[in-house]
């Protein structure tokens, strides 16, 4: 293992995000802000939604921020520098293992979603004014779960760039994201799906509903929620298998 | 002390479309969105190398010579470890590229086809990182970096985003970028390609100072002038085989009389052929198609008036004739019957 190219793969990948920082940040952090503004604000000042939905929905908006910043950091640069210009060229030359290229990606991308997670907890709770009852009684269980839901998303974001081509972006997004996001619990705490049973234990393949609902273990024990052991378990096993995928597919597309 | 190349029984078959060609073809897959069922679950099989061996000495300027799709890019890919062989083995220096990938990638420079510059950088930017990459410390990187932009005249772009630079100058930074770690071996695939003739010069005179420093270079090229005027010794290779090897004179001297002259007829009688070959300094005469003959000689202009008597006594005009010169072309032609660039 050389770890002075592996530091320099990594600060390369931090100096581009930070000369796009703001635009990253406005690409991943807009839509769920603006979410969380009409449905945590506006919806529950005109009486349409209850007050406690805001303790509901500020855990689901931090996971999907950082899922999404996950992503986006990873599989779409991957995406776009696999294609016809064969851009990641330059660093699968580099003298380091092609494996360990994909490890400093699935970091950097944790960083990113850590950033996304960081910067949306505070304007997303100053987005919904007073009534999101948010405790921080358990630090360590909430940054376990934002280590588990960031590598999540990057290492996600590593399979699925070695996994889709530039012309199906779209269809990435229509088609796993969104569906994801919908049924990750996001918005709405795991039992509430109660009365769909099939449904609801669909949804526990997707691994986005453990991040909601470890989130939501962790910042806002008072309302419903999976059991924390169960969730950062899942999240666990998930990690471990995208990780697994994401590094076999990378090795495999780096080399023709 | 150079470092040498040494391929054994190299063979290389594509499942899928090679890269370049995979990128070419945009949204439409080929054959498999036509043709009958059977058809669609056929794989695309291209043999792109055939059982090559071949020995690369360290210090030397090398080159590969061959038409569009011979194999040439499939070599370089497997030597620098971004292509898997199908068969047999490749070395640089005492490393198999495919089991001693880092070892390999240290001694290595690469500049591929199209340029694979890092389009979130400035063209500064990309030679530090990959100063970086190869543990430069900082200083020297930043020193290093400046020597090659001036040496590549990139200087007055050095803040530029890579992705504003012209193809030219694009090319220019991946030279520039590849011999940023200073590697024994280097490798340039097509490295004029797209570039004006005055660079083109340049980049010669960068490549005989680089090698003149002991370093071992192997490029491809589909330019007879360029493998003649560069290269120290030469493959010439097609469909995936090498048909000739040795240095650029021993070559062009191999071709039989080393003067070729292409021949049209307006028809041709049935012996004319023969009293062609009987002709004094012809040495062989190979017929491309009916009427058209190309006889490989020892002179050129003199044996036109022969020629021409010749076919006139048998009642044959001829239609066009076209003098080459010893050359690398002629060479290609006269061991495939094609035209370097056809």
């Amino acid at each position: 293992m050389n770890w002075k190219t592996f530091y320099a793969l990594l600060s390369r990948d931090g100096h581009v995000a930070r000369r796009n920082l703001v635009m990253v940040l406005v690409q991943n952090l807009l839509q769920p802000l603006l979410f969380t503004f009409v449905f945590g604000r506006v919806l529950t000042s005109g009486g349409f939604m209850a007050v406690k939905f805001k303790s509901v929905l500020l855990p689901g908006i931090i996971a999907i921020s950082m899922v999404v910043a996950g992503i986006q950091a990873v599989a779409m640069p991957l995406i776009a520098e696999f294609q016809f210009s064969r851009e990641i060229e330059d660093r699968l030359l580099a003298p380091i293992q092609n494996g360990w290229l994909a490890v400093e990606k699935i970091i950097a991308g944790m960083i990113q979603a850590l950033v996304a997670g960081l910067v949306v907890i505070p304007v997303a709770w100053l987005t919904m004014g007073s009534g999101a009852a948010v405790s921080f009684a358990h630090p360590f269980a909430f940054a376990g779960f934002c280590l588990l839901v960031a590598l999540l998303a990057s290492a996600g974001g590593l399979a699925l760039g070695c996994s889709v081509g530039a012309t199906q972006i779209g269809l990435m997004f229509s088609l796993i994201l969104t569906p994801m996001l919908m049924f990750g619990c996001v918005y709405y705490p795991w039992s509430f799906l109660k009365p769909f049973t099939g449904l609801q234990y669909a949804v526990l393949l997707n691994p986005v509903v453990y991040a909601s609902e470890g989130l939501r273990g962790a910042l806002v024990p008072q309302m419903d929620h999976i059991a924390t052991w169960k969730t950062a378990a899942a999240l666990a096993v998930a990690d471990v298998g995208f990780v697994a995928l994401g590094i076999k597919k990378f090795r495999k597309k780096a080399v023709s | 002390m150079g470092i040498g190349i040494r391929i054994e029984h190299l063979s290389k078959v594509y499942d899928s479309p090679p890269p370049s060609a995979a990128g070419a073809r945009g949204f439409s897959f080929g054959p498999s969105r036509s043709g009958d069922r059977k058809e669609k679950k056929k794989k695309i099989e291209i043999k792109a190398l055939d059982d090559v061996s071949l020995e690369i000495p360290a210090g030397q300027i090398f080159g590969l010579l061959g038409p569009n799709g011979a194999g040439k890019s499939t070599t370089i890919g497997i030597l620098t470890t971004r292509t898997e062989p199908t068969g047999g083995r490749a070395f640089v220096g005492e490393f198999d590229v495919w089991k001693h990938q880092v070892e390999a990638k240290r001694l290595i420079g690469v500049v591929p086809q199209r340029p694979n510059l890092d389009f979130s950088l400035t063209t500064r930017e990309v030679l530090l990182f990959h100063g970086a990459y190869f543990g430069q410390n900082a200083r020297e990187r930043a020193r290093r970096a400046d020597e090659q932009l001036e040496k590549f005249k990139l200087t007055d772009r050095a803040a530029q985003m890579v992705r504003e630079l012209s193809g030219g100058l694009m090319q220019r930074l991946s030279i520039a970028r590849a011999m940023m770690h200073d590697p024994e071996v280097l490798f340039l695939d097509e490295p004029s390609a797209g570039l004006d003739p005055q660079t083109r010069l340049m980049l010669w005179d960068i490549i005989r100072g680089y090698g003149s420093l002991g370093k071992t270079i192997v490029l491809t090229t589909h330019y007879m002038d360029e493998a003649d005027e560069l290269c120290q010794r030469l493959a010439i290779i097609d469909h995936g085989k090498i048909i000739a090897e040795g240095t650029p004179l021993e070559l062009k001297s191999s071709i039989p009389g080393g003067y070729l002259l292409r021949l049209r007829f307006d028809r041709v009688p049935e012996d004319l052929f023969e009293q062609i070959r009987a002709l004094a300094g012809v040495r062989e005469v190979k017929s491309a198609d009916s009427i058209a003959a190309d006889v490989y000689a020892d002179r050129g202009g003199p044996l036109i008036g022969p020629i021409v008597t010749a076919a006139q006594a048998a009642g044959a005009e001829v239609r066009d004739v076209h003098i080459q010169e010893p050359s690398l072309e002629t060479l290609f032609l006269h061991h495939t019957g094609r035209s370097l660039r056809e």
